[in-house]
């Protein structure tokens, strides 16, 4: 009898392969979680299986970094991305390559027509597929999730400090909390942006809140005075506490140039001064 | 041959610069400029670089160089407009242009302009 | 560099006049803005770019900028490295200091530019030219 390849019998039982798969994926209680629908989930097997075909056709099956399986890797990637937004995770993602070994081996048993060595051959090779097709769907998830992370952290830092109008060409930055760099960073671009959104004239920083600053944080503050003046707006930092006033002049930052205040209504008093703004008691 | 244009708004002078500049026309601009402060008697001059998307040294260093001569033909210049991204590069790259008077946008330049005027040859508190 | 690290595509321009300065800029800035760098990384590398396009120009005699889109992980980022046979940097530290310059310039260029970038590469020979290799992680 002659040899089938893994190739002849996917083309023979496609068909097969697709209903069975498509059923076990849409039993699986794990994976719908009424987050996807099973014509969703048939959907999703149909493409895969679409894209499947023809690459284990080019009987490339012990490289998936190749060109032929370009196409599945890409659909992989994307469905793994799609499942991260859903709230999936990973195992549950990777159960979509995992569930098919059952479905293929199967298959591949009854086309082996009673063939051991062909079947064990055949085995591994699938095996051995499938297995990097699982592994690829979860380094595709991690990659997302890093992503996700990395947003929703960027998020975090410019929510964490927000800039907020206190006159009429007025902007004050009160930031509470430790100052890390890239936290100094993000909330500085962001009044900056501020600074030119609302033609604001003045930004006072308070740092009322801030327990301790280091040489890079102090020295991030004079770069943002720095920059704030190259764009035409004036900076008063207000809230330094003692501490601070003596790192600084310990840590030998010069903040010459720089208006400090000891608190933020100094500040706006100044800052409204400097506006030609004035207050009578009536 | 590309220039930048130099528009005359009464007793002052406005450039807003929005193209990319090679350093050709860089030095152009350079000479029009002052040039256009001897001809036109303007007593100061507006620089809007609000379209500019990059002030590396070699325009930072000409912005310094024309602040430096209009100061000596006995005009103010005021630099307007400098985007978020592009003032904190310059800082980072280490060119704050301390003797250049810079405004948020050409309304507030030209009040700075006038107010300097007003208080007549008080440069001290005109300079920041 | 580390194991990680793919190249992801790469090409090579010429710095032969003042307008390919201008051409460098906007191919870097095009570049980064395709990796989706934030608008503050983009002109921070494209700044990086103008100074070491104009160096290579004006002490290098010209030269070629090559640049390469870099993986790794999550993580994208752009190098560029500036090349010139020209006459070379005799001390490579003092050309590093603020304010110092062989030219006309204000000697920001070599040591802001290095500022701007996460990682600086400079290598030279006396009679041989000038390399210097920038790269910016988004």
């Amino acid at each position: 009898m002659k040899n089938t390849t893994i190739s002849d019998a996917f083309g023979k039982r496609r068909a097969d392969i697709q209903a069975i798969w498509t059923k076990q994926l849409t039993s699986a209680a794990g994976s719908a979680k009424g987050r996807l629908s099973s014509t969703e989930l048939e959907q999703q097997a149909r493409q895969f299986l679409e894209l499947f075909h023809p690459a284990v056709q080019s009987n490339q099956l012990d490289d998936i970094n190749g060109s032929e399986w370009l196409e599945v890797r890409a659909f992989l990637e994307d469905l793994s991305r799609r499942r991260v937004l859903a709230g999936f995770s990973s195992d549950e993602t990777a159960l979509f390559i995992f569930s098919l070994k059952r479905v293929l081996f199967d298959i591949l048993k009854d086309e082996s027509a009673g063939d051991a060595m062909q079947m064990a051959d055949h085995f591994w090779q699938m095996n051995v597929l499938l297995d990097k097709l699982g592994l690829h769907t979860v380094k595709s998830y991690q990659r997302t999730r890093e992503e996700v992370i990395n947003r929703q952290q960027h998020e975090l830092l410019e929510l964490s400090t927000p800039v907020v109008k206190l006159w009429d060409g007025i902007l004050a930055l009160p930031m509470i909390g430790t100052l890390d760099s890239a936290r100094t960073q993000v909330v500085m671009e962001s009044l900056l942006q501020k600074i030119v959104e609302t033609e604001s004239q003045i930004a006072i920083i308070d740092i009322t809140g801030v327990p301790t600053v280091d040489t890079l944080v102090a020295q991030h503050l004079i770069k943002t005075v720095t920059a704030l003046r190259l764009m035409g707006a004036d900076c008063i930092i207000s809230g330094v506490r003692p501490q601070i006033a003596q790192t600084i002049v310990h840590l030998g930052v010069d903040l010459h140039g720089v208006t400090t205040k000891a608190n933020l209504a100094d500040a706006l008093a100044l800052a409204l001064k400097r506006s030609g703004i004035a207050f009578t008691k009536k | 041959m590309d220039r930048i244009p130099i528009l005359r708004m009464g007793e002052f002078l406005l450039v807003t610069i929005q193209v990319d500049m090679h350093d050709e026309l860089a030095m152009r601009l350079q000479d029009d400029l002052t040039n256009a402060i001897q001809t036109k008697g303007a007593k100061g001059v507006l620089i809007d670089i609000s379209a500019m998307e990059m002030v590396d040294s070699f325009i930072g260093r000409m912005i310094a160089d024309i602040s430096g001569m209009a100061q000596i033909l006995d005009a103010k210049t005021v630099l307007v407009g400098m985007q978020p991204a592009v003032a904190i590069t310059l800082v980072e790259l280490g060119l704050t242009l301390p003797g250049v008077a810079t405004a948020l946008n050409v309304d507030r330049g030209m009040q700075l302009l006038r107010r300097s005027m007003d208080d007549g040859d008080d440069d001290a508190s005109f300079q920041r | 560099m580390t194991a990680m690290t793919t190249l992801h595509s790469s090409g090579e321009l010429p710095l032969k006049t003042e307008r390919d300065i201008v051409l460098g800029r906007q191919t870097v800035r095009r570049l980064s803005q395709e990796q989706g760098f934030s608008l503050v990384d983009q002109t921070k590398i494209v700044t990086a770019a103008s100074e070491l396009a104009r160096n290579a120009l004006i002490y290098g005699g010209g030269g070629v900028l090559i640049w390469e889109v870099l993986l790794d992980g999550i993580k994208r980022g752009l190098r560029l490295t500036f090349k010139d046979e020209g006459p070379g940097i005799p001390n490579l530290e003092l050309a590093l200091t603020d304010g110092w310059t062989s030219g006309h310039g204000l000697g920001l260029g070599l040591s802001g530019a290095r500022r701007l970038v996460n990682e600086f590469e400079l290598d030279s020979a006396v009679g041989q030219g000038t390399r210097v290799t920038v790269t910016r992680w988004k």
